[in-house]
Protein backbone atom coordinates (compact mmCIF):
# COMPACT_ATOMS: atom_id res chain seq x y z
CA UNK A 1 0.00 0.00 0.00
CA UNK A 2 0.97 3.61 -0.62
CA UNK A 3 2.50 5.91 2.22
CA UNK A 4 -0.05 8.56 3.21
CA UNK A 5 -0.93 11.28 1.19
CA UNK A 6 1.92 14.57 0.92
CA UNK A 7 1.05 17.31 2.73
CA UNK A 8 0.35 20.39 0.77
CA UNK A 9 0.41 24.45 2.19
CA UNK A 10 -2.92 25.36 3.31
CA UNK A 11 -2.41 28.92 1.18
CA UNK A 12 -3.39 31.65 1.95
CA UNK A 13 -6.99 31.13 1.40
CA UNK A 14 -7.97 29.05 3.54
CA UNK A 15 -10.30 31.89 5.65
CA UNK A 16 -13.19 30.22 3.05
CA UNK A 17 -13.42 27.85 5.63
CA UNK A 18 -13.31 29.73 8.86
CA UNK A 19 -16.21 29.81 11.45
CA UNK A 20 -14.98 32.45 14.08
CA UNK A 21 -17.36 30.80 16.29
CA UNK A 22 -14.90 27.82 16.38
CA UNK A 23 -12.19 29.78 18.07
CA UNK A 24 -14.52 29.41 21.38
CA UNK A 25 -14.04 25.41 22.53
CA UNK A 26 -16.55 26.50 24.86
CA UNK A 27 -19.16 27.43 21.94
CA UNK A 28 -21.15 23.80 22.64
CA UNK A 29 -21.60 24.71 26.37
CA UNK A 30 -19.24 23.13 27.85
CA UNK A 31 -19.06 24.33 31.51
CA UNK A 32 -15.53 23.95 33.61
CA UNK A 33 -12.37 26.56 34.30
CA UNK A 34 -12.75 29.01 31.04
CA UNK A 35 -9.50 30.70 30.26
CA UNK A 36 -8.44 32.81 27.41
CA UNK A 37 -5.47 31.58 25.44
CA UNK A 38 -3.56 34.29 23.68
CA UNK A 39 -0.58 34.33 21.43
CA UNK A 40 1.63 36.40 18.75
CA UNK A 41 2.99 34.65 15.87
CA UNK A 42 5.91 36.07 13.59
CA UNK A 43 8.69 34.41 11.21
CA UNK A 44 12.00 34.51 11.42
CA UNK A 45 12.46 38.42 10.61
CA UNK A 46 10.16 39.16 13.36
CA UNK A 47 7.34 39.69 11.13
CA UNK A 48 3.82 38.93 11.91
CA UNK A 49 2.36 35.98 10.46
CA UNK A 50 -1.32 37.33 9.59
CA UNK A 51 -2.31 34.65 7.86
CA UNK A 52 -2.06 31.31 10.16
CA UNK A 53 -4.61 28.94 10.82
CA UNK A 54 -4.19 27.77 14.27
CA UNK A 55 -5.90 25.00 15.75
CA UNK A 56 -6.42 23.91 19.73
CA UNK A 57 -6.80 20.16 20.32
CA UNK A 58 -7.22 19.19 23.82
CA UNK A 59 -7.30 15.34 25.24
CA UNK A 60 -8.15 16.50 28.41
CA UNK A 61 -11.03 17.79 29.90
CA UNK A 62 -12.38 14.38 27.64
CA UNK A 63 -15.10 14.52 24.98
CA UNK A 64 -18.13 14.69 26.04
CA UNK A 65 -21.50 15.81 23.88
CA UNK A 66 -21.02 19.80 24.76
CA UNK A 67 -17.12 19.32 24.37
CA UNK A 68 -15.22 18.34 21.55
CA UNK A 69 -11.87 19.41 22.54
CA UNK A 70 -11.07 21.32 19.22
CA UNK A 71 -10.91 24.80 18.35
CA UNK A 72 -9.72 26.80 15.09
CA UNK A 73 -8.46 30.76 15.47
CA UNK A 74 -6.54 33.18 12.44
CA UNK A 75 -4.22 34.85 13.34
CA UNK A 76 -5.41 39.07 13.16
CA UNK A 77 -3.14 41.37 10.59
CA UNK A 78 -0.77 41.68 13.74
CA UNK A 79 -0.69 38.11 14.22
CA UNK A 80 -2.34 37.69 17.16
CA UNK A 81 -5.06 34.71 18.09
CA UNK A 82 -7.12 34.01 20.71
CA UNK A 83 -9.16 30.48 22.12
CA UNK A 84 -11.05 30.80 24.45
CA UNK A 85 -11.07 27.15 26.61
CA UNK A 86 -11.54 24.84 29.71
CA UNK A 87 -7.91 24.70 31.45
CA UNK A 88 -7.31 21.36 30.62
CA UNK A 89 -5.78 18.42 33.38
CA UNK A 90 -3.30 15.75 33.43
CA UNK A 91 -2.83 13.60 30.30
CA UNK A 92 -1.85 10.27 30.56
CA UNK A 93 1.15 8.81 28.67
CA UNK A 94 2.03 6.94 26.42
CA UNK A 95 0.23 3.39 26.24
CA UNK A 96 1.67 0.96 28.57
CA UNK A 97 3.85 3.80 30.44
CA UNK A 98 2.66 4.51 34.00
CA UNK A 99 3.52 8.21 33.89
CA UNK A 100 0.60 11.22 33.70
CA UNK A 101 1.67 14.24 31.35
CA UNK A 102 1.30 17.81 32.73
CA UNK A 103 -1.59 19.96 31.56
CA UNK A 104 -1.24 20.10 28.23
CA UNK A 105 -3.06 20.94 24.64
CA UNK A 106 -1.58 20.38 21.22
CA UNK A 107 -1.32 23.39 19.12
CA UNK A 108 -0.83 23.19 14.85
CA UNK A 109 0.16 26.21 12.62
CA UNK A 110 -0.89 25.82 9.25
CA UNK A 111 -0.20 28.76 7.07
CA UNK A 112 1.30 29.81 3.40
CA UNK A 113 4.51 28.86 3.24
CA UNK A 114 4.08 25.51 5.41
CA UNK A 115 4.14 22.93 3.45
CA UNK A 116 3.20 20.79 6.23
CA UNK A 117 1.79 21.89 9.63
CA UNK A 118 4.05 22.56 12.25
CA UNK A 119 3.21 21.11 15.75
CA UNK A 120 3.75 22.26 19.18
CA UNK A 121 2.19 22.13 22.58
CA UNK A 122 1.20 24.82 25.19
CA UNK A 123 2.03 23.69 28.76
CA UNK A 124 0.54 26.51 31.86
CA UNK A 125 3.10 27.83 34.20
CA UNK A 126 2.68 26.89 37.80
CA UNK A 127 1.43 23.38 37.12
CA UNK A 128 2.98 20.87 39.34
CA UNK A 129 3.52 17.71 36.85
CA UNK A 130 5.48 20.64 34.49
CA UNK A 131 8.78 19.76 36.49
CA UNK A 132 8.20 16.20 35.56
CA UNK A 133 6.55 16.14 32.10
CA UNK A 134 8.62 13.95 29.85
CA UNK A 135 8.65 15.95 27.35
CA UNK A 136 9.57 19.31 29.17
CA UNK A 137 12.06 17.30 30.82
CA UNK A 138 13.53 16.38 27.90
CA UNK A 139 14.14 19.95 26.64
CA UNK A 140 16.94 22.18 27.75
CA UNK A 141 15.09 25.51 30.34
CA UNK A 142 15.26 28.06 27.33
CA UNK A 143 13.79 25.84 24.55
CA UNK A 144 11.23 24.77 27.36
CA UNK A 145 10.16 28.21 28.04
CA UNK A 146 8.84 28.47 24.45
CA UNK A 147 6.21 26.08 25.70
CA UNK A 148 5.02 27.62 28.57
CA UNK A 149 2.16 30.05 28.61
CA UNK A 150 2.07 32.82 30.94
CA UNK A 151 -0.58 34.57 33.08
CA UNK A 152 -1.90 37.70 31.93
CA UNK A 153 -4.54 38.34 34.43
CA UNK A 154 -8.09 38.90 33.80
CA UNK A 155 -9.14 40.33 29.72
CA UNK A 156 -12.23 40.65 28.16
CA UNK A 157 -13.48 39.15 31.52
CA UNK A 158 -11.27 35.88 31.30
CA UNK A 159 -8.53 34.84 33.17
CA UNK A 160 -5.61 34.94 29.89
CA UNK A 161 -2.30 32.96 29.44
CA UNK A 162 0.00 33.99 26.78
CA UNK A 163 2.09 31.62 24.53
CA UNK A 164 3.70 33.67 21.64
CA UNK A 165 5.05 31.23 18.87
CA UNK A 166 8.23 32.22 16.82
CA UNK A 167 8.65 30.40 13.51
CA UNK A 168 12.15 30.99 13.15
CA UNK A 169 15.59 32.49 15.02
CA UNK A 170 16.27 33.28 18.51
CA UNK A 171 13.27 32.07 20.82
CA UNK A 172 12.08 29.50 18.17
CA UNK A 173 9.36 27.63 19.72
CA UNK A 174 9.82 23.62 19.80
CA UNK A 175 8.17 22.15 17.24
CA UNK A 176 7.38 18.19 17.10
CA UNK A 177 7.81 15.36 15.24
CA UNK A 178 4.70 13.94 15.61
CA UNK B 1 -0.55 -6.27 13.13
CA UNK B 2 -0.79 -4.10 16.72
CA UNK B 3 -3.85 -2.04 14.91
CA UNK B 4 -5.78 -1.24 18.35
CA UNK B 5 -6.81 2.31 18.69
CA UNK B 6 -3.76 2.60 21.23
CA UNK B 7 -0.77 1.40 18.77
CA UNK B 8 1.26 4.26 17.86
CA UNK B 9 1.03 5.92 14.57
CA UNK B 10 4.28 5.16 12.24
CA UNK B 11 6.59 7.60 10.71
CA UNK B 12 6.07 9.45 7.47
CA UNK B 13 7.91 6.97 4.45
CA UNK B 14 11.05 8.70 3.87
CA UNK B 15 10.62 10.84 0.69
CA UNK B 16 6.80 10.91 0.91
CA UNK B 17 6.23 14.40 1.97
CA UNK B 18 7.54 17.76 1.36
CA UNK B 19 10.15 19.38 3.45
CA UNK B 20 9.23 22.54 5.45
CA UNK B 21 12.62 24.53 4.04
CA UNK B 22 11.17 24.09 -0.03
CA UNK B 23 14.24 26.51 -1.48
CA UNK B 24 12.14 26.99 -4.80
CA UNK B 25 8.82 28.21 -3.08
CA UNK B 26 10.31 31.81 -1.52
CA UNK B 27 7.35 32.10 1.42
CA UNK B 28 9.00 29.18 3.28
CA UNK B 29 12.11 31.00 3.84
CA UNK B 30 11.24 32.91 6.92
CA UNK B 31 8.59 30.55 8.28
CA UNK B 32 10.61 26.99 8.74
CA UNK B 33 12.24 26.38 11.65
CA UNK B 34 16.26 26.41 12.04
CA UNK B 35 16.24 23.80 14.73
CA UNK B 36 15.43 19.93 14.65
CA UNK B 37 12.06 18.92 14.98
CA UNK B 38 12.16 17.48 18.88
CA UNK B 39 10.44 14.23 18.94
CA UNK B 40 8.63 13.03 21.91
CA UNK B 41 9.98 11.49 24.60
CA UNK B 42 7.83 7.95 25.09
CA UNK B 43 6.05 8.54 21.75
CA UNK B 44 2.92 8.97 20.86
CA UNK B 45 0.07 9.70 23.62
CA UNK B 46 -3.86 10.37 23.71
CA UNK B 47 -2.87 13.81 22.61
CA UNK B 48 -1.82 12.37 18.92
CA UNK B 49 -3.44 9.31 19.43
CA UNK B 50 -6.81 10.79 19.65
CA UNK B 51 -8.84 13.70 17.77
CA UNK B 52 -11.94 15.48 17.89
CA UNK B 53 -14.83 13.49 16.52
CA UNK B 54 -16.80 15.48 14.35
CA UNK B 55 -20.30 14.44 13.69
CA UNK B 56 -22.68 15.91 10.42
CA UNK B 57 -25.13 16.22 12.83
CA UNK B 58 -23.57 18.68 14.50
CA UNK B 59 -21.57 20.12 11.59
CA UNK B 60 -23.88 19.46 8.66
CA UNK B 61 -22.40 18.08 5.11
CA UNK B 62 -22.25 20.55 2.32
CA UNK B 63 -21.47 18.76 -0.91
CA UNK B 64 -22.90 20.86 -3.55
CA UNK B 65 -20.75 23.45 -3.98
CA UNK B 66 -22.27 25.15 -7.43
CA UNK B 67 -25.57 25.84 -5.89
CA UNK B 68 -25.18 28.06 -2.65
CA UNK B 69 -28.64 29.50 -2.47
CA UNK B 70 -29.99 28.15 -4.96
CA UNK B 71 -28.32 29.81 -8.08
CA UNK B 72 -26.29 28.42 -10.53
CA UNK B 73 -22.47 28.78 -10.17
CA UNK B 74 -20.19 29.43 -13.60
CA UNK B 75 -18.01 27.00 -15.07
CA UNK B 76 -17.33 23.26 -15.48
CA UNK B 77 -19.53 21.33 -13.65
CA UNK B 78 -17.55 18.05 -11.93
CA UNK B 79 -17.90 15.46 -9.58
CA UNK B 80 -14.94 14.58 -7.12
CA UNK B 81 -15.03 11.01 -5.37
CA UNK B 82 -12.68 8.83 -4.07
CA UNK B 83 -12.03 6.92 -0.66
CA UNK B 84 -9.91 7.97 2.64
CA UNK B 85 -7.80 4.94 3.55
CA UNK B 86 -5.10 4.31 5.76
CA UNK B 87 -1.69 2.90 4.71
CA UNK B 88 -2.67 -0.48 5.36
CA UNK B 89 -5.52 -0.16 2.53
CA UNK B 90 -8.12 -0.27 4.95
CA UNK B 91 -11.13 2.58 4.94
CA UNK B 92 -11.50 5.16 7.28
CA UNK B 93 -14.70 5.56 8.13
CA UNK B 94 -16.09 8.94 9.86
CA UNK B 95 -13.51 11.35 8.34
CA UNK B 96 -14.50 15.11 8.09
CA UNK B 97 -13.17 16.60 4.73
CA UNK B 98 -13.24 19.89 3.99
CA UNK B 99 -13.00 21.37 0.80
CA UNK B 100 -12.07 25.08 -0.81
CA UNK B 101 -10.91 26.39 -4.21
CA UNK B 102 -10.74 29.15 -6.59
CA UNK B 103 -13.86 29.61 -9.15
CA UNK B 104 -13.92 28.84 -12.84
CA UNK B 105 -11.97 32.06 -13.58
CA UNK B 106 -8.82 31.48 -11.12
CA UNK B 107 -10.06 34.23 -8.22
CA UNK B 108 -10.87 33.04 -4.73
CA UNK B 109 -14.02 34.29 -2.95
CA UNK B 110 -11.32 36.27 -0.79
CA UNK B 111 -10.98 39.94 0.36
CA UNK B 112 -7.01 39.14 -0.18
CA UNK B 113 -7.24 37.73 -3.71
CA UNK B 114 -6.88 40.70 -5.79
CA UNK B 115 -6.30 38.66 -8.99
CA UNK B 116 -7.90 40.80 -11.94
CA UNK B 117 -10.60 37.39 -12.93
CA UNK B 118 -14.49 37.60 -12.12
CA UNK B 119 -15.99 37.14 -8.66
CA UNK B 120 -18.96 34.54 -8.93
CA UNK B 121 -22.10 35.61 -7.05
CA UNK B 122 -23.23 32.03 -7.53
CA UNK B 123 -19.94 30.47 -6.20
CA UNK B 124 -18.35 30.79 -2.81
CA UNK B 125 -16.29 27.58 -3.13
CA UNK B 126 -16.12 25.76 0.33
CA UNK B 127 -17.49 22.38 1.33
CA UNK B 128 -17.65 19.68 3.78
CA UNK B 129 -18.26 16.05 3.05
CA UNK B 130 -17.73 12.81 5.40
CA UNK B 131 -16.22 9.75 4.31
CA UNK B 132 -18.69 6.70 4.96
CA UNK B 133 -18.30 3.17 6.18
CA UNK B 134 -16.27 2.18 3.43
CA UNK B 135 -13.74 5.36 3.47
CA UNK B 136 -16.00 6.84 0.48
CA UNK B 137 -16.76 10.34 -0.36
CA UNK B 138 -18.38 12.29 -3.23
CA UNK B 139 -19.03 16.19 -3.92
CA UNK B 140 -20.00 18.31 -6.58
CA UNK B 141 -18.09 21.79 -7.63
CA UNK B 142 -17.21 23.57 -11.00
CA UNK B 143 -13.76 23.25 -12.18
CA UNK B 144 -11.70 25.45 -10.62
CA UNK B 145 -9.39 28.13 -12.94
CA UNK B 146 -5.34 28.15 -12.56
CA UNK B 147 -3.97 31.72 -11.38
CA UNK B 148 -0.58 33.67 -10.94
CA UNK B 149 1.02 34.32 -7.87
CA UNK B 150 4.10 36.09 -7.15
CA UNK B 151 6.41 33.17 -6.22
CA UNK B 152 8.68 33.87 -9.13
CA UNK B 153 8.27 35.42 -12.63
CA UNK B 154 5.48 34.12 -14.61
CA UNK B 155 4.41 31.99 -11.49
CA UNK B 156 0.71 30.22 -11.90
CA UNK B 157 -0.58 27.53 -9.60
CA UNK B 158 -2.21 24.74 -11.41
CA UNK B 159 -5.83 24.07 -11.10
CA UNK B 160 -6.33 22.44 -7.62
CA UNK B 161 -8.73 22.05 -4.82
CA UNK B 162 -7.53 22.03 -1.35
CA UNK B 163 -8.47 19.06 1.44
CA UNK B 164 -8.36 19.22 4.85
CA UNK B 165 -9.24 15.92 7.02
CA UNK B 166 -9.56 14.87 10.56
CA UNK B 167 -8.42 11.20 11.39
CA UNK B 168 -9.17 8.54 14.20
CA UNK B 169 -5.95 10.69 15.67
CA UNK B 170 -4.76 13.98 15.60
CA UNK B 171 -1.52 12.69 14.28
CA UNK B 172 -2.91 12.01 10.98
CA UNK B 173 -4.26 15.44 10.24
CA UNK B 174 -3.58 16.47 6.73
CA UNK B 175 -4.47 19.07 4.41
CA UNK B 176 -2.85 19.11 1.10
CA UNK B 177 -3.97 19.76 -2.66
CA UNK B 178 -5.76 17.84 -5.25
CA UNK B 179 -4.15 17.98 -8.89
CA UNK B 180 -6.30 17.58 -12.31
CA UNK B 181 -4.46 15.12 -15.07
CA UNK B 182 -2.66 16.80 -17.94
CA UNK B 183 -2.49 20.21 -16.66
CA UNK B 184 0.72 21.33 -18.02
CA UNK B 185 1.28 23.92 -15.10
CA UNK B 186 2.32 20.75 -12.60
CA UNK B 187 6.07 20.37 -14.12
CA UNK B 188 6.38 24.28 -13.20
CA UNK B 189 4.17 24.24 -10.01
CA UNK B 190 7.10 24.86 -6.25
CA UNK B 191 4.58 23.76 -4.19
CA UNK B 192 3.38 20.28 -6.41
CA UNK B 193 7.33 19.67 -6.90
CA UNK B 194 8.41 20.28 -3.34
CA UNK B 195 7.59 16.45 -2.39
CA UNK B 196 10.97 14.27 -3.32
CA UNK B 197 8.80 11.12 -4.48
CA UNK B 198 7.72 10.86 -7.59
CA UNK B 199 4.96 8.29 -6.48
CA UNK B 200 4.16 10.09 -4.40
CA UNK B 201 3.51 13.81 -6.05
CA UNK B 202 1.62 11.61 -8.66
CA UNK B 203 -0.85 10.30 -6.27
CA UNK B 204 -2.03 14.08 -5.53
CA UNK B 205 -3.11 14.05 -9.09
CA UNK B 206 -6.62 13.05 -9.29
CA UNK B 207 -7.46 10.60 -12.25
CA UNK B 208 -10.36 10.92 -14.99
CA UNK B 209 -13.18 8.70 -14.09
CA UNK B 210 -15.83 7.35 -16.79
CA UNK B 211 -17.24 5.52 -13.69
CA UNK B 212 -18.08 8.76 -11.51
CA UNK B 213 -18.60 10.89 -14.82
CA UNK B 214 -22.56 11.60 -14.78
CA UNK B 215 -23.96 10.95 -18.65
CA UNK B 216 -25.37 14.17 -20.11
CA UNK B 217 -24.20 15.84 -16.76
CA UNK B 218 -20.30 16.28 -15.24
CA UNK B 219 -17.69 14.90 -15.79
CA UNK B 220 -15.93 12.64 -12.69
CA UNK B 221 -12.46 12.75 -11.07
CA UNK B 222 -11.64 9.98 -8.53
CA UNK B 223 -9.39 11.05 -5.76
CA UNK B 224 -8.17 8.79 -3.36
CA UNK B 225 -6.47 9.92 0.11
CA UNK B 226 -3.97 7.85 2.55
CA UNK B 227 -4.14 8.64 6.42
CA UNK B 228 -0.93 7.54 8.33
CA UNK B 229 -1.83 4.24 9.35
CA UNK B 230 -1.18 2.30 13.07
CA UNK B 231 1.44 0.13 14.20
CA UNK B 232 4.12 -1.77 12.54
CA UNK B 233 4.71 -1.77 9.28
CA UNK B 234 3.69 -4.56 6.99
CA UNK B 235 8.04 -5.22 6.45
CA UNK B 236 8.03 -5.37 10.03
CA UNK B 237 5.38 -7.67 10.23
CA UNK B 238 6.32 -11.10 10.59
CA UNK B 239 10.14 -10.38 11.58
CA UNK B 240 11.51 -11.84 14.80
Amino acid sequence: MPAATASQTIGPYWHLLEDPSWADLTRLGAVGERIALIGNITDGDGVPVSDACVELWQASPPASADWDGFGRAATDVEGNFRFVTLKPGPVPGPPGANALQAPHGAITLFARGLMIHLQTRVYFEGEALNKQDPLLASLEPARQATLVARPEGERDGLPSWRLDIRLQGVGETVFLDI
Amino acid sequence: MNQASDAPFRPYAPGSQPPLDAADYGSTQKRHPISALVRLPGGHTATELTAPRFSPARYPAFADLTAPGGGKALGERIIVAGRVLDEDGRAVPGVMIELWQANAAGRYDHTRDQHDAPCDPHFHGAGRVFSDEDGRYRFITIKPGAYPWRNHHNAWRPNHIHYSLFGSGFAQRLVTQMYFPGDPLLAFDPIFNATPDTAARARLVAGFDLDVTQPEWALGYRFDVVLRGRGATPFEEGRP
